[in-house]
């Protein structure tokens, strides 16, 4: 459903009056519900008011990235949330450099953004501080690319490589599994 | 057969071990329910009356591999399912049969250049007996491809090694 933009400008005034006094943090009316945006180091304490605050966003719905390659920051990590009680929708933005450098995970405020967050790790190699079990989730382990960042190679990878990697990949698990037992 | 004229009732027939066993083999595969993309729709379908499986007594799908003597591997499988599929094919009892139904199970289909993430062939894996052409196939391709399998169902030999200089017939489906 599309927001009407009276609509829109009227769920960003209500928000604004929650979020005027807050420092780092900036809100706009994107094109279909308003966005805030927030530097990384302020993400956990606001993301926890936003749940627990007035408007309850107590569903966190997805969390993707954006490569902006070459770009700095070069990633912008997204969230959707999405309040029952008010029906409201909030889309939150936060940047972050390569993958040495780590976003916090907020799997402490919901714990369903646990396999959100191992999503996300897995396409664009983004790292989460604090996440309780950041392994690969659709991806195989031991796979060696970050499939949507923009340097992953446009004319796909030569399938027999991809096969020899998986295989040696799980040998060397089956490896590891018969010396631990 | 003079010491055995008369001997009987009409309810004995005679014949050869190889010819009962395979026919008891092929009058019964049991697949495995194992649908894995939108080839398995067109699986399902050809289970149901319209097409109706169960007249080639192939419609018992079955839960568990340990049970079952056929994997139609219907659709794409993955690097992640490759793992999962093989351990499937592993755990069925012998003699076991697999049909590679479609495209991506023959050999990667659309995902052949481009998938990141896509098995090309699931003949890298485990052995296949058939493979079906179409994407996906039609029901009635897959219901060829049964019958080829029970064609060479039926030119096993239990009991007497294989001979060499007997050249397999192409099947005929008529």
């Amino acid at each position: 459903m599309r927001t009407s933009p009276e609509d829109l400008r009227a769920q960003v005034a209500s928000l604004a009056e929650t979020f005027s006094d807050w420092e780092g943090v900036s809100l706009q009316a994107g094109i279909d519900m308003p966005q805030l945006t927030v530097a990384k180091e302020n993400l956990v304490p606001v993301m926890q008011a936003l749940r627990d605050g007035k408007f309850r966003f107590a569903h966190c719905s997805m969390i993707t990235a954006v490569d902006h390659m070459p770009e700095e920051p070069r990633f912008e990590v997204v969230y959707g949330l999405y309040s029952p009680s008010c029906n409201q929708w909030l889309r939150v933005k936060t940047h972050c450099q390569e993958f040495e450098e780590e976003v916090p995970s907020v799997t402490g405020i919901w714990s369903g953004a646990n396999w959100l967050e191992r999503e996300c790790f897995d396409m664009f190699g983004i790292r989460f501080q604090g996440h309780p079990d950041l392994r690969r989730l659709l991806m195989p382990e031991g796979y060696e690319h970050f499939p949507l960042r923009k340097e992953f190679p446009r004319d796909g990878i030569e399938p027999g490589r991809l096969y020899r990697q998986w295989d040696e990949g799980r040998r060397r698990e089956g490896a590891e599994e018969e010396s631990a037992s | 057969m003079g010491l055995l004229t008369e001997k009987f009732d009409d309810n004995v027939l005679t014949t050869r071990v190889d010819w009962l066993l395979n026919w008891a083999r092929l009058s019964s595969i049991w697949p495995m329910t194992f649908g894995l993309a939108c080839c398995a729709i067109e699986m399902m379908a050809v289970g149901a009356s319209r097409f109706d499986i169960d007249r080639f007594g192939a419609g018992a799908f079955r839960a568990t591999p340990r049970q079952a003597d056929l994997m139609i591997v219907a659709g794409t499988v993955n690097f992640k399912m490759g793992e999962r599929v093989k351990r499937l094919y592993d755990q069925m009892p012998s003699p076991k049969y697999v049909i590679a139904m479609g495209a991506c199970a023959t050999g990667g289909g659309p995902y052949y250049k481009f998938g990141y993430t896509v098995m090309k062939g699931v003949d890298r894996i485990i052995p296949v007996d058939v493979y079906i052409a179409g994407c996906p196939p039609r029901p009635e391709a897959l219901l060829e491809g049964l019958m080829l399998l029970q064609e060479k169902i039926r030119r096993q030999k239990v009991l007497r090694a294989p001979q060499l200089e007997e050249k397999p017939k192409a099947p005929s489906l008529v």
